[in-house]
């Protein structure tokens, strides 16, 4: 869609974006891959975690930051390999001093196994980053209570999962995320498990504002086409929600209903 | 409670997954072995994506004062043996930082005059510039000196058992501390204590039966996912090779138990790392990488002083505890290595290999202000 139609943008701390789609860079069997599927993604936010990213100009070849095109995208850096809040504002703190966004995709995540989020941390982590001017978006758990609870200390937008970090199982957490977004005063951006394009529209119709995909599209057979399936999907999604739901009936309802001579 | 608590009564503690690993152990026919291929390989793209990432050891030391049948280093083998000084670390590491790497292993036998907590210490201290992540693979230690060690900026400790059958362990270590077998069976809890953010396990295929060692090993890497919940673990199944002293492996490991093993593993643990080292031939290793290994050496020496030269002035002979000149010929020599290598390829042939592969090598995992306090 020609952004300029789009009379429906995704706001996140005073900023416009055309796309709904976020993009994680992790995972892609090659940079080169991964910049093909962010082109066919049509995205304009990405995260890239820094601790695989090389600060400076070493080895640009091999560098992932010298794959993402930082005039076409919002490059978020995420706090991938924090485990408590402390060490996430040093990481975000290391990425605004090389230069990049003071945007920050904050997830703590203390275990390696399920990667959950942890809650406490992450309340602690958006205080202290908001205080030092970072657009914070928070990655958490589907807990409505946290989701409150972390806008009222200024987070940008909320990231709950719908299922674990690459489960690709989907919105697991679905009766929690629709009372987050149901609640919502700031963006809620349904993040993790998404594992195919359906997912992702559901999540939209839904009502999420937005979705973030990285395993599903980077360990596809074809990045590039599963990537042009997932904005096809949160695009459907978007409109679909749009337009509102009608109740579910139980019975078959009559497309020439029988009273309509009156 | 510790791990250990029960192997008096022979039992290791039950864990959920044991009953569908036992039977990924048993012999497999062609396909039934393909189907567990191809799970291996899917569920590590789910969980670690189509990347390997890279590291390098460098060996510190090849003093020891063990005598185990099977290793180089043991202290009655007749071995070029170095110390290095962190100074010297330091140079080895510029030459692996060089070369791309970012995450290094520090490697030494084990000596209470030489390689003391202390001395790891600042060896640490003189790499830290160089990179963001630093693992030890020492002798055990207590929990105060793993600590030092945490400080220091080291992030992982890798302790393999060697074999986890406590008859078999007894009869192949045959004097000298790591005769104890639960001090080091303990010895991951130990450093999850002091702080260790990635513990690597792993068992030395060839000194026991390997399905035995591999139940135990699985049941170890069960009990540490759940009570040591906060690290990362990594499993390395490294194969005896070749070495000083001549001993050859009683029970070997075919390649392909070397490769169900992997995917049994990963089936089991999909989000455990599988490290994968040098000692393995370039053919093997490129056809095991996408059976779930994650982290691969590429380059190694498994001599001090083995990728610069550095200290060579000072090999000597240990003889008794006493120092004794290398002979005349010899001086000139290399410090003797732990075991002899497979894959020579240098690293850069390696990166290029798993791109061939289909897989992005990934250099840097870790950033230092992680671990750090001071750095940002």
């Amino acid at each position: 869609m020609d952004p300029k139609e789009n009379r429906d943008p995704l706001h996140v701390a005073g900023r416009d974006f055309y796309s709904r789609l976020l993009i994680g860079t992790g995972k892609f069997g090659s940079h080169a891959l991964m910049a093909e599927a962010l082109e066919a993604s049509a995205t304009e936010i990405v995260t890239v975690a820094l601790r695989r990213a090389e600060m400076g100009a070493i080895r640009p070849e091999e560098n992932i930051l010298s794959f993402l095109d930082s005039e076409r995208f919002l490059l978020v850096p995420n706090t991938s390999g924090a485990a408590n809040a402390e060490e996430a504002v040093r990481l975000a703190r290391l990425g605004a001093a090389a230069g990049m966004p003071r945007w920050v995709k904050l997830e703590i995540h203390p275990e390696s196994r399920y990667l959950f989020p942890d809650p406490v941390e992450t309340l602690l982590a958006t205080e202290v980053l908001v205080r030092e001017g970072f657009v914070v978006l928070a990655y958490i758990n589907a807990d409505p209570v946290l989701a409150k609870r972390l806008e009222e200390v200024g987070v940008a937008a909320v990231m709950p999962l719908g299922s674990p970090i690459g489960s690709m199982r989907g919105l697991e957490t679905r009766a929690q995320l629709e009372i987050i977004v149901e609640q919502a005063g700031v963006p809620v951006i349904v993040d993790a498990g998404l594992g195919a394009p359906s997912h992702a529209a559901a999540a939209m119709e839904m009502g999420a504002d937005a979705v973030l995909v990285n395993t599903a599209i980077a360990v596809a057979e074809d990045p590039c086409a599963l990537a042009r399936a997932f904005r096809m999907a949160v695009e459907a999604g978007r409109i679909a929600y749009r337009l509102g739901r009608l109740q579910r009936q139980t019975q078959a309802v009559p497309t020439s209903p029988l009273t309509a001579f009156l | 409670m510790a791990f250990s608590d029960n192997l008096a009564e022979r039992n290791f503690p039950f864990f959920r997954e044991q009953t569908r690993f036992r039977s990924l152990l048993e012999p497999k026919s062609a396909p039934e072995l393909e189907a567990m291929a191809q799970e291996a390989q899917n569920l590590t793209a789910q969980f670690f994506g189509k990347t390997v990432r890279l590291f390098a050891p460098l060996y510190l030391s090849n003093e020891c004062v063990n005598v185990c049948r099977y290793c180089g280093f043991s202290r009655t083998n007749s071995i070029l043996r170095l110390t290095l000084s962190p100074e010297e670390v330091e140079r080895e590491a510029r030459c692996l930082a060089e070369q791309g790497f970012r995450s290094i292993l520090l490697v030494a036998g084990e000596h209470p005059k030489w390689v003391t907590p202390g001395y790891v210490a600042s060896s640490i201290r003189s790499i830290r510039p160089y990179f963001p992540s630093i693992s030890i693979e020492i002798a055990p230690l207590e929990t105060v000196e793993y600590q030092e060690i945490v400080d220091a900026g080291a992030e992982g400790l890798v302790v393999y058992q060697e074999t986890y059958l406590p008859e078999a362990y007894s009869s192949l270590h045959l004097s000298g501390p790591k005769r104890d077998f639960v001090w080091r069976l303990q010895a991951p809890e130990r450093a999850y204590r002091a702080g260790f953010r990635r513990i690597g396990i792993g068992a030395l295929l060839g000194l026991a039966p390997w399905r035995q060692d591999a139940f135990a090993l699985a049941a170890h890497a069960a009990w540490l996912l759940k009570h040591a919940w906060r690290s990362y673990l990594t499993i390395s199944l490294p194969r005896l090779r070749p070495s000083a002293g001549g001993f050859s492996p009683e029970h070997p490991v075919s390649d392909r138990e070397l490769a169900q093993l992997h995917c049994a593993l990963r089936i089991t643990f999909p989000q455990v790392g599988l490290v994968l080292s040098t000692r393995e031939a370039p053919s093997l290793r490129d056809r095991l990488i996408p059976l779930g290994v994650t982290m691969v050496s590429a380059g190694s020496r498994t001599d001090p002083g083995g990728y610069t030269g550095a200290g060579r002035e000072r090999l000597h002979r240990t003889v008794r505890g006493h120092e004794e000149p290398p002979d005349r010929e010899e001086s000139t020599a290399a410090a003797t290595e732990q075991f002899t290598l497979s894959d020579e390829r240098p690293p850069y042939v390696i990166a290029d290999r798993i791109r061939q592969l289909g897989y992005e090598p990934v250099w840097k995992d870790w950033e230092e202000c992680l671990t750090n306090a001071s750095s940002v």
